[in-house]
């Protein structure tokens, strides 16, 4: 999951962030369903909460509608104000097109979108629907929408792996991510198959997608919660998530210790990190095998980072901590831990592991 | 009590009380009713909320039972009047619940299996929080040790696990309106539990249990065509070794972190798909009354516990793991050596010294942060 799993705030991701609040102070609220094909019941929920949102006081009003409207759908439609699309035809095609000037006239405290992927007809203010809602949102208005997780663009490549085909409007990842609120609408694919008349979708496909949705939300919510305990000021040690650590050294196992890094990431969905302490000059055999395992580590897509520090323990267990690791996984050298006065690395580092797991991986020439 | 056909179970999986796993069972079980199926509600928990209440209406309820205990009474399901009246589905709230002692079952669970294997289906709720292997993640991230648990292998037996989503803003309106509980113990409930960073983080593990769930059942389903590959990055891993599957094993001991040991090596074996094994190494008598709650549990998530006779523990745990094709011990972490005698090795020196082929994993104990 490329740009959203690191967590180390940075300059740029602090300055991000502080511009982001200042916006979001003058911006309406978003709030998105996201959902993993249609007929899960996106539409129907966010107009639900159209609904009752309308009934709590505020003022809410529709500036789209899509596709077969069902009579439940139907049903919360005609309590709510409407402010009908637009339809405007080019090159023989009718598009159905948000009235940006007659919301902008009418300001509601809240706007209903459903479909939020759809293409502008050519010369359009914006070429794309998402846009329209940033303007919205830029205005004061807030925004409820819907989309599906085959629109997401960051997503498509998978998409299209599952689906076999790839849609062709798309929404960026980033507008998911700068939303106040997402809400993951989920049902078994079994109930989607149900409603469909005659055409019998693939419910394998359904469940890659709606995993894919899944996994998405959580990576969005797992973003949020950073962002919430960076901006108040928390060290959390512990997360949602599993992050592996790899640490290389030029003598260890590496490939052994990156090939089950790489399958725990996978099957956690989980982050895969892999580390360097950089303490002193290598002798030439050693660098050629540490940039050997540090081209393994980016070929297996590992998080890689070198640190700088004194004590090799302390390095490892303070980056393992701001990173809320919570597997490390080490090589174990050949020597034998008896008779000696000071404490290795490694028992110094089992003892002092409060927060995480120490897997230990057998040296080569052990088997 | 051989039915022809075993019920279906369907799970509406949430966080927190309050974001709707009841509501959208009901929505369930009427329209289920709109199509003629035979439904009825065998335990709903209304919370006194109106919203929920009023989609019970035209339902049909099958009448708790009362039971005396230590002077109070208490109101439980009556699983024997389910099963007698045996409609086709049934609507069970709050899976993780615990009987009252004089129940012939310990747990809700059992009782919604013992309407499973009657044949009826049953929809039913819980949150995330219950499952027994986050138990320690849960109690880590928002210092609560939840008592109720449900083992990891019966939810992941249910037909159908469904996410209940709700964002924890959206939640703590709820609460604000007293929507979820009154007004005295929603403002507490908003000052402890539901802070939002604990919503937040128990959010994220419903959802990726929910995405798990859907990844297992993927798994154990046929593939369709050999050409479509499995989901993105849940396929399997181009140069993974086939063949040679992993196989854990758990060192138990008398120690009260032991349970933490189980569940965080069952956790770790049931995503790899690995094998589970744990053993104790008894060197006499002592300390066997915590040993053998530690094996019970262990059982109880279907973990293969066995106890091996021995003196030199570290060997006894080695040979076992060779003999076993074990490919990774988990242990937890030994008690340092006494002063005078410094270089006296633990039990995990030991162990990862004769051990050179198979991994070890150190379970760290994970206090919480005072």
């Amino acid at each position: 999951m490329p740009g959203i799993t690191e967590h180390r705030p940075n300059p740029e991701d602090l300055l991000r962030r502080i511009q982001a609040d200042e916006r979001r102070e003058r911006r309406g609220r978003l709030k998105v369903f996201l959902g993993y094909a249609s007929r899960v019941g996106k539409s129907y929920r966010m107009f639900d909460e159209g609904r009752r949102r309308k009934a709590r006081g505020q003022d809410v009003v529709v500036g789209a509608v899509q596709g077969e409207i069902t009579p439940d759908i139907q049903d919360i439609l005609s309590s709510l104000e409407m402010v009908p699309m637009l339809v405007e035809k080019h090159g023989g095609a009718a598009y159905q097109v948000i009235d940006l000037a007659a919301l902008f006239r009418r300001h509601p405290a809240v706007c209903l979108i459903d479909g939020l992927a759809y293409f502008n007809p050519p010369g359009s203010r914006n070429p794309e629907r998402w846009q329209d809602v940033e303007e919205l949102l830029d205005r004061g208005i807030g925004v409820i929408t819907a989309v599906n997780v085959q629109h997401i663009r960051e997503k498509q490549d998978e998409v299209e792996k599952i689906a076999g085909k790839r849609p062709s409007v798309s929404v960026p990842q980033a507008f998911l991510l700068e939303a106040e609120e997402i809400e993951v609408v989920d049902a078994p694919p079994e109930a989607l198959i149900d409603r469909t008349d005659g055409v019998a979708p693939d419910s394998r496909r359904l469940g890659e997608l709606r995993e894919l949705a899944l996994l998405l939300a959580a990576d969005v919510v797992d973003r949020q919660l950073q962002d919430y305990l960076d901006s108040h000021g928390i060290a959390a040690r512990w997360g949602a998530q599993e992050r592996i650590l790899v640490c290389l050294t030029p003598r260890s196992n590496a490939a052994a210790m990156l090939k089950s890094g790489l399958r725990n990431k996978r099957r956690f969905h989980g982050a895969l990190l892999a580390v360097y302490v950089d303490q002193h000059p290598l002798a030439a055999e050693d660098r050629r095998r540490l940039d050997e395992h540090l081209a393994l580590a980016r070929q297996m897509e590992a998080e890689i980072h070198t640190l700088q520090g004194d004590d090799f323990v302390d390095t490892i267990l303070g980056f393992a901590r701001e990173q809320r690791i919570t597997q490390l996984f080490l090589g174990h050298s050949n020597r034998p831990w008896t008779f000696r006065l000071n404490r290795n690395p490694i028992e110094r580092l089992i003892d002092a592991a409060e927060d995480f797991d120490i897997r230990l991986f057998p040296h080569p020439e052990a088997r | 009590m051989s039915a022809e056909r075993r019920g279906r179970l369907k799970i509406y999986l949430g966080y927190a009380a309050g974001v709707g796993k009841t509501y959208r069972a009901l929505e369930d079980a009427q329209a289920l009713q709109q199509q003629g199926v035979d439904i009825v509600i065998g335990y709903f928990e209304p919370h006194g909320r109106q919203d929920t209440i009023a989609k019970t209406e035209g339902l049909e309820s099958i009448p708790r039972r009362t039971l005396a205990y230590a002077g109070s009474q208490f109101q439980e399901m009556d699983t024997a009047a389910i099963l007698e009246r045996k409609p086709a589905v049934a609507l069970v709230d709050e899976f993780a619940h615990t009987n009252v002692p004089g129940c012939e079952r310990v747990k809700r669970w059992e009782d919604v299996a013992a309407l499973l294997e009657a044949g009826i289906d049953v929809i039913t709720t819980m949150n995330v929080q219950h499952l027994e292997s986050l138990n320690d993640q849960v109690w880590h991230v928002t210092g609560v040790r939840v008592r109720e648990t449900v083992p990891d292998w019966v939810v992941d037996e249910a037909d159908e696990v469904v996410l209940v989503d709700l964002p924890p803003d959206a939640l703590r309106n709820r609460l604000e309106r007293g929507v979820v509980y009154g007004t005295e113990k929603a403002r507490r409930a908003m000052e402890n539990f539901f802070v939002e960073t604990n919503l937040t983080a128990l959010r994220e593990m419903a959802i990726r249990h929910t995405a798990h769930e859907v990844e297992e059942k993927l798994a154990a389903a046929p593939a369709l065509a050999p050409s479509t590959p499995a989901a993105g990055e849940s396929s399997p891993p181009a140069g993974e070794p086939p063949g040679r599957k992993e196989r854990i094993l758990i060192c138990l001991t008398g120690s009260p972190s032991s349970a933490m040991l189980i569940r965080r090596g069952k956790r770790v074996a049931d995503y790899l798909q690995a094998d589970c094994l744990a053993i104790h190494v008894a060197r006499n008598g002592a300390g066997r009354e915590d040993v053998e709650r530690h094996m019970s549990f262990a059982r109880n998530l279907r973990i293969d516990a066995r106890i091996v006779e021995g003196e030199d523990i570290p060997r006894a745990i080695v040979e076992f793991a060779h003999r076993e094709r074990v490919t990774q011990i988990f242990m937890g972490r030994s008690t340092p050596p006494p002063w005078w005698k410094p270089f006296q090795e633990t039990v995990v020196q030991q162990v990862v010294r004769h051990a050179l082929d198979v991994q070890i994993t150190i379970v760290a104990e994970r206090r919480r942060p005072a």
